[in-house]
């Protein structure tokens, strides 16, 4: 049996007395695409931030194709974020630079690539999330959240990452839009046969772009399984996240007016 | 909540500790990653820009006119002992020494210090410096090197070019309306001027350049939250800087010039 691509094991991340992470397991298999679920605070961005080093966790390990990559440094680190792509839930995209130079960014800084070479790699990623060349000339700031959302999407592409991660990608999108987003990961991830980690709270997001299903609640991954079983899992937290109800074993701490 | 004031001590003293330390790992990090390559020439050359040329306006009437009061005030008090002679000097070794660096770096302090601090605070709460890392570019390499390095470069050219226009604004006033002889006064600017006056002013500049650059990125960099933590770190950015700037300043001329 293959190694996953991803392995996380006994991963705990607190911040002071809050303890956000208690012991994550979970393994993402090569060319799977993985989606967190979960409520607002549960530690689904802190979990991903410390897959991406970009925190470091308390203890645990986070293995990528077998090798550890908590506590690398300089080139160490930067081999392994060679391996990704990721698009943040507010698009980050560098408001000084145009489009087309924010999605040529890594291909040009990180890979030496020449800037005209970088160029028409970076029009042809904004063609496969459909916006056409004009738009490369265009800042940031000249877009809408839907753009923005396609632009960061096309610069996570860019490199032709082996493991591409997802925060939030439909959050501030009509309904439309996100599912138009929603096509565009399933057919950029399929294309470049990448490995997928996605955090949503949006469930229809969630049965569209992933293959598997984790739940993360109170720090831990309650539950985790395929797309087609969240239905019958028989997890009652799982069951009242996904239809949304107030009613149940989560309870939001909120006081009388 | 009643805190004992040992308690309140502790926790200051703590604190200020914390932040020494944070400042000074942030600034050998920084400084290691300014001396390796790769180096962002477009980046350098932007932030010049930015530094320098940008901030020639306010700079230069700020020169202008801390040379023209000084030339006054040193009328009105040199006068009362018949000493007026000596206004050339004083204008263009207060200048050169001490009001154009400290000036022009205060000013600077303001006007980019601030600017970087904004502009790396907001990079940093929408995650644009998160998205750098994930494209393995070093964000300090990428966003605090150019920055240190074009302040500790552009400085001194900046105040080399207040020293000469506020000697203009001395010169000004003294031949135009303290009825100066205008080559007298020139030379004797350029007789009493020695080598290590301007020497002195631009080592100053340059370390008020490193200073004035490095907290601006730090508190942009360390800012927290939305827009209120961007404001805090542009205000921390200035107030540091000013302070850090008129300290730095006595050493420096202890430095050079104590006996």
């Amino acid at each position: 049996m293959a190694p996953p691509k991803i392995s996380l094991r006994g991963v705990t991340k607190a911040f002071g007395p809050k303890k956000v992470l208690r012991g994550i397991d979970l393994d993402v298999a090569e060319g799977e695409s993985m989606v967190v679920i979960g409520g607002s605070g549960t530690g689904k961005s802190v979990l991903l931030k410390c897959i991406l080093g970009l925190m470091r966790p308390d203890a645990g390990s986070i293995k990528v194709d077998g090798e550890e990559t908590v506590g690398l440094n300089g080139r160490g680190h930067e081999a392994v974020t060679r391996k990704f792509g990721m698009l943040f839930q507010g698009g980050a995209l560098f408001d000084s630079l145009r489009v087309w130079e924010n999605v040529a960014f890594g291909p040009i800084q990180s890979d030496g690539m020449a800037p005209d070479k970088a160029r028409e790699v970076a029009i042809a990623k904004l063609g496969a999330v459909g916006l056409g060349p004009e738009i490369g000339e265009l800042f940031p700031s000249e877009l809408s959240g839907g753009m923005q959302k396609r632009v960061a999407l096309a610069r996570a592409i860019a490199r032709e990452p082996e493991i591409i991660f997802f925060d939030e990608p439909t959050t501030g999108l009509d309904p439309i839009m996100a599912d138009v987003i929603n096509e565009l990961i399933v057919k950029c991830v399929s294309e470049l046969g990448a490995t997928a980690v996605s955090i949503t709270h949006d469930m229809a997001s969630a049965r569209k772009i992933g293959h598997r299903i984790a739940m993360l609640y109170d720090g831990k991954l309650i539950w985790q399984g395929p797309v087609g079983e969240i239905d019958h899992c028989g997890n009652t937290y799982v069951d009242q996240f996904i239809h949304g109800r107030a009613d149940g074993p989560i309870q939001m701490q909120v006081r009388k007016l | 909540m009643n805190i004992p004031l040992i308690t309140l001590l502790g926790r200051v003293t703590l604190d200020f500790l914390a932040g020494i330390g944070a400042i000074t790992t942030f600034s050998a990090e920084a400084i290691r990653q300014a001396v390796r390559p790769p180096y962002y020439f477009r980046q350098i050359g932007r932030q010049m820009m930015e530094i320098g040329y940008y901030s020639l306006p306010v700079v230069g009437l700020t020169a202008l006119f801390t040379g023209m009061v000084l030339a006054l005030q040193g009328y009105t008090g040199f006068a009362r002992f018949s000493a007026e002679s000596a206004i050339p000097n004083v204008v263009v070794v207060s200048l050169t020494r001490e009001l154009g660096p400290v000036l022009a770096s205060l000013m600077v302090a303001g006007r980019v210090g601030a600017a970087m601090a904004a502009e790396i605070g907001t990079m940093r709460v929408t995650e644009q410096i998160d998205a750098l890392s994930t494209l393995s570019t070093d964000p300090l390499k990428y966003l605090v090197a150019p920055r240190l390095i074009a302040g500790i470069l552009t400085l001194p050219l900046l105040v080399l070019v207040a020293d000469v226009i506020g000697v203009l604004g001395g010169f000004l006033v003294s031949v135009y309306k303290l009825d100066f002889n205008a080559i007298t006064y020139l030379r004797n600017t350029i007789d009493f001027l020695q080598f290590q006056d301007v020497f002195s002013g631009l080592v100053k500049a340059a370390v008020f350049g490193f200073l004035v650059t490095l907290m601006g990125c730090y508190h942009g960099y360390t800012s927290k939250g939305g827009a209120q933590g961007v404001g805090i770190a542009t205000t921390n950015a200035v107030v540091f800087a000013s302070v850090l700037i008129l300290t730095f300043d006595y050493f420096i001329t202890e430095a050079f010039f104590a006996r």
